[in-house]
């Protein structure tokens, strides 16, 4: 990989939005777990629950804030790096992130203040108004960036204008119903919910296993295993939802993630393993399951499901077409109102193919003066690197299978065997705590890696996207956003291990006394520190 | 008739211009205060409690604020793409600065008091000053360079494209006269950061505040009248030779423009404008009269109103330019060329009808709720759980 402007400003959105996902999840996650634990406490006054909502609070907000910071970055980001992007697609693209800010940003940013200042300002519904608006804020936020970002994979309901050079909206309802942003923010936003799930279980496992805060831990697996089996059922059930609809969305992504070289006779097999080789276009020692991708990506068994060499020939005819677009918007911008009807009608049928056209200025300035091979050459470069998409997607697909079955074995646990867990479970629970994380990185991976070499799938190519910068520019962000980034992870780290060292804060005189007063209310001892709280063994 | 045709579009994109003024403003009356409190607290707090007291005043507020500013870019990103295109890109290293010291701001809030260690606060009350007077310092020096023109120019594809090596587009920047009114800007927030505190805080720390802000109030008069001055006589404006549609496609190449003659002759063509850089320096002064005689809600008011006439006072001036390029004239950017589609701005202009009165509501409650002075007290008792 050679380091031009281009390979280093993808490097760059891709470190940066990485890192920005790291504290995405969780804060989408443990936002609703904390409003859910502060409802339960006004519910029932107990303060042990209080307790608990403070103290996942104080982690939440922990991460929180770097969530916010790295934002920022990525908000600048399209306009400092992308500035050909920018100007292209900024008609639409820059609406979804606009409303954003209006109505989520400011949501959970205005009341997030108010969760942590106001406890003693506020009436507890009040408060508890203010931490579910946190959350909702939150859930907003991924709405309207996975709009954005879905358009950016799927771009219906925008055309092109020939007198500005760029794509405008036609339909922001499309848009906004895009059923690939659809697929996304539901798949996203319960991923959040897996990944602070699992965060809240590893943590209270951990206390288990150290004997302390054994009341808040015991606690906080119940609600964590049976919102987290809720959300990993719902991240895998609608993670296919996102493969279906990249089958008549994304077809090359498909057919990537999948190894698929040749189309195959329908229904088609799906690999569960096996080697891609880009070189050969084959993927080797493959083993199969048949019918199972013609049944997952196109829910029929006649359907055909397109491999990478049928694509890349419809790719070639797409070049061609987009040639004819080009020349015909060459001219359109030299004659402008001059122009006769028929050079406008053959923009009209061809213009959709536009996009294509600029794949070859990768080789020519020129796309009209391209040669032969350079046309062949541009249609597979239409295909991304196969590998690592093949093998991302099959770990993270993985990593969604075991992580429904750890959930439902600690709900199970928590639910009908007196919140008594086992050793191993609990040091199983630790393991399980990154893996959503790794899920969710790879996850994008190959969301993004996979509509390579496009920004915005079959309009405007990555190489064309960028800014006209130095490499000394992106040099100097680059290695200041490592420095920068790495020294706050290391800062991060090490206050929310201090924090959990540390413990919530439990005030005992205020628990022994509302017990006291519960007893007498029921007439019944309450298992307080019942042996069942302790793990097994 | 298609529904966004009710509004017409020059008109949509007078909105737009106006609704970018409100952005700007918005941020700079709410956000202003926080980074000017960062910028004064090595100078307002001795103690660390003081210097507690000081960030406490902004803690519960300032993550709301901030979003004024992050809105500012994705209103800017959906109304304006050209301008976002080109001057996010045409400011890179400038951008990165800015950001850098916004990205610090946050974590600084937030984990400063979470550790005891002294040098680790220290270290942590820096950031707060970076992060605070950093940004303050280079919109004003981004005003001062859009004043006269940035050098890009746009391809026939228009894609927007700079000239010259990369760090001497940095160090070009930093002119005498951007530097000027960098000052005028950085003055501005730390006069209105000294009001806020002058309101909120107590004892030692509102008064450093208010002997602090009634200096920085009069450096900030007189900044904004010698950058004035020196606009009228030694910065050329700029000005249609052959105007561009007003409701015509957002193509900035469709327009002839050329420099010359001083921007102020827009006084002569609108004299009523000449009310916001009176406003400016009225609001200033008031606000310089409040903070000597302990007129604390007045004095953020007509801080305020200063950042107001200021902020208007550039945009009145230019209009309808928006980013003007020295480099070639014809590729300047205008209300009438480098907006969004008629549609885009139409649906954009329904949502924020929608949901700004929400937000300002909402905002509004919060400051409510929080009203009444943060103590040295406040700050001892809940030690663990303010900033
Ligand atoms: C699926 C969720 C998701 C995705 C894909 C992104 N973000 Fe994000 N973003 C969030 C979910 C989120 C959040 C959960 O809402 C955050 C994290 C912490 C927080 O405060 O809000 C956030 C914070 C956040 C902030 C700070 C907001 C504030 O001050 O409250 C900005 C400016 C952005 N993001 C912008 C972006 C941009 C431009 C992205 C696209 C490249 C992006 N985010 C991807
Ligand atoms: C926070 C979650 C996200 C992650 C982890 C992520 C990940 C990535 C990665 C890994 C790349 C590099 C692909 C490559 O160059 O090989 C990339 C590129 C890009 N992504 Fe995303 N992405 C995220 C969200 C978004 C969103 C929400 C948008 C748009 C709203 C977006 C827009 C882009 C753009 C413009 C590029 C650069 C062009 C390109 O290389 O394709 N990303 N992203
Ligand atoms: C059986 C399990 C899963 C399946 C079938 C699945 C499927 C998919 C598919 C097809 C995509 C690509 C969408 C696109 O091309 O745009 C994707 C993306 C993604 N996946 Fe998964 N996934 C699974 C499990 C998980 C898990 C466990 C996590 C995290 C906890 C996760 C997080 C993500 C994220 C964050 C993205 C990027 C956003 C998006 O494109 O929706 N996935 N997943």
């Amino acid at each position: 990989m050679e380091l031009d402007v281009v390979e280093l400003s993808r490097l760059q959105f891709a470190m940066t939005a990485l890192y920005h996902f790291l504290f995405v999840p969780l804060t989408l996650g443990l936002s609703v777990l904390v409003a859910i634990m502060e409802t339960v406490y006004v519910m029932t006054s107990r303060p042990i629950w209080r307790q608990m909502t403070k103290f996942w609070g104080t982690l939440f907000g922990i991460n929180f804030v770097l969530g916010v910071a790295t934002g920022i970055t990525m908000e600048f980001q399209f306009g400092m790096n992308w500035s050909y992007y920018s100007h292209y697609v900024g008609d639409i693209f820059g609406a979804p992130l606009a409303i954003e800010g209006l109505m989520a940003f400011f949501l959970e940013a205005t009341f997030v203040g108010l969760f942590f200042f106001g406890w003693d300002k506020l009436s507890k519904i009040q408060h508890l108004v203010v931490a579910w608006l946190v959350a909702l804020g939150s859930n907003f936020s991924a709405l309207w960036i996975l709009i954005a970002n879905g358009w950016m994979q799927n771009p219906v309901g925008a055309v092109f204008n020939p007198e500005t050079m760029r794509m405008e909206m036609d339909s922001f309802f499309e848009v906004m119903f895009n059923e690939v942003a659809q697929a996304k923010f539901v798949h996203t936003v319960s991923a959040g919910y897996v990944t602070a799930a699992a965060f809240v279980l590893g943590v209270s496992a951990w206390y288990l296993l150290k004997g302390r805060h054994i009341e808040l831990a015991r606690r906080s697996i119940t609600v964590a295993a049976s919102f987290g089996l809720a959300s990993a059922l719902s991240v895998v059930v609608l993670g296919d939802e996102s493969g279906y609809s990249a089958t008549h969305t994304q077809r090359m992504k498909l057919a990537a993630m999948e190894g698929m070289w040749e189309t195959h006779s329908a229904p088609a097999p799906f690999t569960a393993i096996g080697f891609p080789d880009q070189e050969a276009r084959e993927t080797h020692y493959a083993i199969q399951i048949p019918w199972a991708m013609g049944l997952i990506g196109t829910r029929s068994l006649n359907k055909d499901i397109p491999g990478i060499d049928q694509l890349v020939e419809e790719s070639e005819v797409r070049i061609r077409n987009g040639l004819v677009a080009y020349a015909a918007l060459v001219q359109i911008r030299e004659e402008r109102a001059e122009t006769p009807q028929l050079v406008r009608d053959t923009f009209e049928a061809t213009g959709g193919d536009l996009g294509y056209a600029f794949l070859l200025k990768r080789y020519v300035d020129d796309p009209l003066q391209a040669t032969e091979e350079q046309i062949k050459a541009a249609a597979w470069d239409t295909v991304p690197t196969v590998w690592p998409l093949f093998w991302s997607f099959r770990v993270m697909v993985a990593i969604g299978f075991s992580l429904i079955i750890g959930m439902a074995y600690f709900f199970y646990r928590s639910s009908f065997k007196g919140q008594s867990y086992p050793r191993w479970a609990l040091r199983l629970a630790l393991v399980m705590l990154p893996l959503p994380w790794i899920a969710a990185e790879l996850g994008w991976f190959v969301a993004e890696y996979g509509r390579q070499p496009w920004t915005v799938d079959g309009v405007l190519p990555t190489a064309m996207s960028v800014s006209h910068l130095s490499v000394a520019d992106l040099l100097i962000t680059l290695v200041g956003f490592v420095v920068f980034y790495s020294v706050l992870f290391v800062i991060e780290m090490g206050l929310m291990l201090k924090y959990i060292k540390k413990g919530p804060y439990i005030d005992d005189k205020e628990v022994a006394e509302w017990n006291a007063v519960h007893q007498k209310r029921m007439g019944q001892p309450i298992a307080e520190a019942s042996p069942a709280a302790l793990p097994a063994e | 008739m298609i529904l966004f045709e009710l509004i017409p579009y020059d008109l949509l994109r007078v909105v737009w211009w106006l609704l970018l003024g409100v952005l700007l403003i918005g941020f700079a009356a709410t956000d202003g205060f926080d980074m000017g409190v960062g910028a004064l607290l090595p100078f307002v707090g001795k103690s660390d409690v003081e210097r507690r007291v000081a960030i406490n005043t902004v803690g519960p507020v300032w993550e709301g604020n901030q979003v004024w500013f992050i809105l500012g870019g994705g209103a800017i990103f959906a109304a304006w793409p050209p301008l976002y295109a080109v001057s996010f890109s045409g400011f890179y290293l400038a951008m990165f600065a800015v950001l850098a010291a916004l990205i610090l701001r946050p974590v600084a809030f937030k984990y400063r008091s979470k550790r005891p260690s002294q040098g680790w606060r220290n270290g942590w009350d820096w950031a707060l000053f970076v992060g605070g007077a950093v940004p303050a310092l280079i919109f004003g020096v981004a005003v001062g360079n859009v004043l006269q023109g940035v050098p890009f120019h746009l391809t026939a594809d228009l894609m927007p494209m700079y000239d010259g090596p990369f760090w001497w587009k940095f160090l070009a920047l930093l002119n005498p006269f951007a530097l000027l009114c960098g000052v005028v800007s950085l003055t501005m927030l730390l006069t209105h950061g000294a009001a806020w505190l002058a309101l909120k805080a107590e004892g030692p720390v509102a008064e450093r505040a208010r002997a602090i802000g009634s200096v920085t109030g009069l450096v900030m008069v007189i900044g904004y009248v010698l950058a004035g001055v020196w606009l009228a006589l030694g910065i050329e404006g700029y000005a249609f030779v052959n105007e561009a549609v007003a409701d015509g496609p957002s193509n900035p190449l469709y327009s002839e423009v050329v420099r010359t003659g001083t921007w102020l002759t827009a006084y002569a063509d609108r004299p009523w404008i000449a009310i916001a850089p009176a406003l400016a320096i009225f609001g200033t002064l008031m606000a310089v009269k409040g903070l000597r005689s302990n007129g604390e809600v007045s004095s953020l008011l007509f801080s305020k109103l200063a950042i107001f006439g200021a902020i208007s006072s550039v945009g009145l001036t230019m209009f309808p330019f928006i980013l003007p390029s020295s480099k070639d004239a014809n590729s300047s950017l205008t209300v009438w060329d480098s907006s969004s589609s008629h549609q885009t701005l139409f649906i954009m202009l329904v949502c924020t009808i929608i949901f700004l009165p929400i937000v300002l509501a909402y905002t509004a409650w919060v400051y409510k709720v929080l009203w009444g002075k943060v103590t040295e007290k406040d700050v001892t008792d809940n030690s663990e759980s303010v900033y």
